[in-house]
């Protein structure tokens, strides 16, 4: 044995950790202790396996590693001595989870000491057992615990009971076989072992419906019985805490109670009077007593509705609120929400005093109390507590302003009344905490300000005014630039004032002089500092007098070590030299983003759809030559998507904004047309999915022509009838479709002359139904004839009914006059039409499947949007 | 299961005693002390005894130099454990008289003792103090 360290004895080790000046001393300390235990083990050393396992628990408390210690707990349990089963039981428990295989070992010790004569023993297995118990354990030992319900010593019964409470809880099967023992433990008079029994009872109805009901029937009135002794039981100074017998028992009670009166009104009507007793009579003076009337408020909110004891619980939650105590309060606030779906009338009446508690100084308070006033935010209260919030923002603490302003957005967003309130507040949000509002939250509000053509000169005033104060805050600088390149002109004369504004002077200069502070701004990052280069190439033209200045700036930037700033800069520099012509058209203010089909996008709730705008290619100013086979992704056109719509909505802004550094626009488009050209080759591809009626989105385009024509967009026929067709219907509420989706391998086989094709439903939404029979003339394989044939499902007649389709340059199209121009309503009669595609690269079909454009949309009806949306894409796709 | 954990620790944010109900590993363990730590030490007397942190729910009590942090579910009774708090150092008290930190950290395995006689498996299993104090008793005589 070694003399030198494992004679240290365990107080003087941890004497000697607590003179340890540093945390580097410490682990010199318990490096030196780890050593001499592990040899003293090794030598088996009988005497001091106690101690060595003592020393283990302190030095794992401090949070050093001990497994090499487990071992040694399993031959202490094994030992016979009461003291050192002692410590190795404590050493299981601590040392050891249900995890480690060495636990296996252990179960016939526990097995035995289960069985042991002396009671302190099988108390001793039991808390072990109910503690670090494993499946395998529970099925191994379930009997005997079972077994031990009925011991006749109440310390053991009152374990066995916690124990099983683990047993059910690993083998939920096993809970069969505990419901009757367990039922018998709530008649016990032992408060230990009452106390356990209820627990025992309640976990039971948790895992098992049967033991639920059982209890319900047979034992509410006894548990009712049980509370009410408590509740008078005379002073017993065993369990008195403060005045009150036992708070411990009645809140178990009261919880038991709580799971049997749920959703079961006979067994709630039982419960009524003493819940109403408890709720009236329990001291409210001391902890203790408060504990109890709140454990009390929380049944009788849970169980089934009693009118005047919910008044009741509400009274007390009420006087709870009010309290100086901020345990008490926060208790209040913490009950309040769980009462907010029983009775949200009585909670607003506490509004003044909730909205008190955000200001609290207290974070646990401040974040109960948030939450709770988020819940209670509806279209009647919202301005009134949304001007306290934000007003509030102004002084909380830093770290509860992100949270705060999360919500303060989250409220404004679900209820605000109208545009410009709506603007307004999030301006103000921005303005004292722009840097904790999230990316999305200003995408939203961006397209919101898009949407609102309106409040253009008014918004951009505003964030012109507020930039002065608050050009800290990066997304205000974001949404301020943004702006200012949209509508700077607005700015400057004073375009579209509301009454409620102060007429201000703003020359060119200042304007980009707003621009030019965001870029240099050191504080701020890419993304706005991407944006600030953007809007000075719009203001490059809306102002022609600041051109030479904004084009200073911008080359300042041709050095930068940013790919994407010096990339912007080269490129936006050459547009203002050299392209002088199209600069005007490229810079176009952004078409009108709908707002509400952004939030849709928002939520990924539009699928997944392809198309594509006009693919008039377009010779990039900044010399990028453009695929001419692959036409652009109208990033605009919402209708076009990935189709991956999760997380689209920021996306979606991203690259309509540009700022989106990586290629993606260019990607999808890329695969889009791919997928159109090999995948989906012979779909008379989307027209798809109508949208879902609940939410009746309008997109851009439709939004466009007063709603009345909304247009679905046939795509691609490729193949060796290759066609692109474009339906114009004049369905009213018809929204954006895609035909895309649903179709299945092609019923269109590449055969030669004369063959009989089957029929295809090109198109199908719950208004229209459009559906094309093939046929070819002998000895002319290249030309396709197609009949088109138009249903109306709705009821409503179609008047006006114009069928248009577009094909990819190797074809050839004629459209034959229609037969009628009205479409009868309920698919009473049709329209038909002939249309006549000639492929000009027939049989060459193989080498063309990777190029075969996307079919393109040309439509007079919004061709002055493509034009400008196509502007943009260009753009930024060569930008990208 | 109602509490998930007891810690005692000291002023210094040391701990002197840890009893979890749930398997966390060593690492976990020191960081989610190390964090509760200094969030609950940080507050002042008006504050309220409750501190939310990941998703627990940590209810605290200082006595003299020695704070008492048990780690809840989110539906536990918060009044009901601040007065379980009070009837654990009362418990030790009438074992060690006027108990310290010393006392703790010099009888960690009593502590523990005792405490196992209170919670088991996360619940409560007896609110008597001579029942709890019994066995021990009991063992210090044989000894």
């Amino acid at each position: 044995m070694n003399p030198f360290s494992s004679g240290t004895r365990l107080r003087d080790m941890i004497r000697a950790i607590r003179a340890c000046k540093t945390a580097a001393e410490e682990r010199a300390v318990v490096r030196k202790e780890c050593a001499a235990i592990r040899t003293s083990m090794n030598e088996n050393d009988q005497d001091y396996r106690h101690r060595n396992l003592a020393k283990l628990m302190f030095i794992h408390m401090l949070g050093y590693p001990t497994h090499f210690g487990q071992m040694e707990c399993l031959k202490l349990i094994a030992s016979a001595g009461f003291p050192e089963k002692r410590i190795g039981y404590l050493g299981l428990m601590l040392l050891l989870d249900e995890r480690q295989e060495v636990l296996m070992l252990v179960t016939n010790s526990l097995k035995q000491d289960l069985n042991h004569s002396n009671q302190y023993i099988v108390g001793l297995a039991l808390c072990a057992l109910g503690n670090i118990c494993s499946a395998e354990m529970a099925r191994d030992l379930a009997p005997e615990v079972e077994r031990l319900l009925q011991f006749r010593d109440p310390n053991v019964r009152k374990k066995a009971a916690l124990c099983t409470i683990r047993i059910i809880k690993k083998v939920p099967d096993l809970s069969e076989n505990f419901i009757n023992p367990a039922a018998a433990l709530l008649k016990e008079k032992h408060h230990g072992v009452l106390i356990t029994g209820i627990q025992l009872c309640t976990d039971l109805c948790k895992v098992s419906p049967e033991a639920l009901e059982f209890l319900r029937k047979k034992h509410t009135d006894g548990l009712v019985k049980t509370l009410r002794d408590a509740v008078n039981s005379p002073y017993t100074p065993e369990y008195d805490i403060s005045g009150i017998a036992d708070p411990f028992l009645h809140i178990r009670l009261l919880k038991l109670l709580r799971v049997l009166g749920q959703g079961d009104a006979d067994a709630s009507d039982a419960m009524n009077d003493i819940l109403a007793q408890v709720a009236t009579k329990t001291e409210s003076n001391k902890n203790a007593g408060n504990a109890i009337l709140y454990e009390c408020v929380e049944t009788i909110m849970s169980i089934e509705d009693n009118g005047g004891l919910r008044v009741l619980a509400i009274n007390i939650l009420g006087r709870f609120l009010s309290n100086r105590d901020n345990n008490i309060r926060y208790v209040a606030l913490n009950m309040l929400m769980k009462a907010i779906t029983v009775d949200a009338q009585a909670v607003q009446r506490h509004r003044a005093t909730i909205l008190e508690c955000v200001k609290d100084s207290d974070a646990s308070i401040q974040k109960r109390a948030l939450e709770l006033v988020y819940v209670l935010v509806n279209e009647t209260n919202v301005k009134p507590l949304t001007k306290e919030l934000i007003d509030y923002l102004e002084v909380s603490d830093q770290e509860f302003k992100g949270e705060l302003t999360a919500k303060i957005c989250s409220i404004i967003e679900k209820f605000s009344p109208e545009k410009n309130w709506y603007i307004d507040q999030m301006l103000k949000v921005l303005n004292k905490a722009g840097n904790f509002v999230k990316d999305e939250v200003w995408h939203a509000l961006i397209a919101v300000i898009s949407s609102a053509s309106d409040l253009h000169g008014y918004t951009v005033r505003a964030l012109y005014k507020a930039f002065q104060t608050s050009s800290e805050q990066e997304s205000l600088v974001r949404v301020a630039v943004w702006c200012i390149g949209e509508y700077g002109d607005m700015l400057v004369n004073n375009v579209g004032m509301l009454d409620i504004e102060d007429p201000i002077t703003v020359t060119e200069s200042d304007t980009v002089d707003v621009v030019k502070i965001a870029i240099k701004h050191h504080a701020l990052d890419l993304t706005t500092k991407a944006m600030a280069l953007i809007a000075l190439l719009k203001l490059s033209s809306r102002f022609p007098s600041c051109s030479e200045r904004i084009k200073d700036i911008i080359v300042q930037h041709k050095g930068s070590f940013v790919l994407e700033l010096q990339q912007r800069s080269l490129e936006f520099n050459s547009i203002i030299e050299k392209h002088q012509n199209i600069r005007s058209a490229l810079v176009e203010r952004m078409p009108i983003l709908d707002d509400g089909t952004f939030s849709t996008r928002r939520a990924g709730s539009l699928p997944a759809a392809a198309s594509t705008s006009s693919g008039a290619s377009l010779n990039l100013p900044n010399g990028v030559a453009k695929p001419s086979a692959a036409p652009l992704v109208d990033l605009l056109d919402l209708s076009d998507d990935l189709p991956a719509p999760s997380s689209s909505g920021g996306d979606f802004l991203q690259d309509l904004l540009g700022i989106d550094l990586s290629p993606a626009p260019t990607q999808s488009g890329i695969g889009q047309i791919q997928k159109a050209g090999t995948d989906v080759l012979l779909d008379l591809l989307s027209i798809g999915t109508p949208v879902q009626s609940s939410s009746p989105t309008t997109d851009i385009l439709s939004s466009s022509q007063n709603g009345k024509s909304p247009i679905a967009t046939l795509d691609a026929l490729s193949s060796p009838s290759s066609l692109s067709a474009q339906a114009t219907s004049s369905a009213r509420a018809v929204p954006m479709m895609d035909l895309l989706d649903g179709f299945g391998p092609s019923p269109l086989k590449p055969e030669d002359n004369g063959s009989v094709y089957p029929p295809l439903v090109a198109f199908q939404s719950s208004s229209l139904r459009i559906t094309f029979n093939f046929s070819k003339q002998p000895g002319n394989p290249q030309t396709t004839l197609i009949q088109a044939t138009f249903i109306n499902l709705t009821p409503n007649v179609f008047t006006d009914f114009i069928f248009q389709a577009a094909v990819p340059k190797f074809l050839q199209l004629h459209l034959d006059p229609a037969s009628s121009n009205i479409l009868p309503a309920s698919g009473n009669g049709s329209i038909t039409q002939n249309l006549r595609v000639t492929n000009s690269q027939h049989g060459k079909l193989k080498l063309q499947e990777n190029t075969i454009p996307a079919p393109l949309i040309s439509s007079e009806v919004h061709s002055s949007y493509t034009k400008s949306i196509s502007t943009e894409t260009a753009f930024y796709d060569g930008d990208l | 299961m109602g509490i998930r954990f007891i810690l005692m620790v000291n002023k210094q944010g040391q701990t002197r005693l840890a009893q979890y109900y749930e398997w966390l590993t060593l690492e976990e363990r020191r960081a989610l002390e190390g964090e509760i730590v200094r969030k609950c030490l940080a507050r002042n007397d008006q504050q309220c005894s409750f501190v939310e942190h990941r998703n627990y729910k940590i209810v605290y009590r200082r006595y003299a130099s020695l704070f008492f942090l048990v780690g809840v579910d989110n539906d536990e009774n918060e009044l009901a454990i601040l007065e379980f708090i009070h009837l654990l150092v009362e418990t030790m008290d009438r074992h060690f008289g006027n108990v310290c930190e010393l006392d703790i950290m010099f009888h960690l395995e009593k502590a523990h003792f005792m405490l196992e006689e209170m919670v088991m498996n996360g619940c409560i299993v007896e609110t008597s103090k001579s029942n709890i104090l019994s066995p021990i008793q009991l063992m210090d005589k044989t000894s």
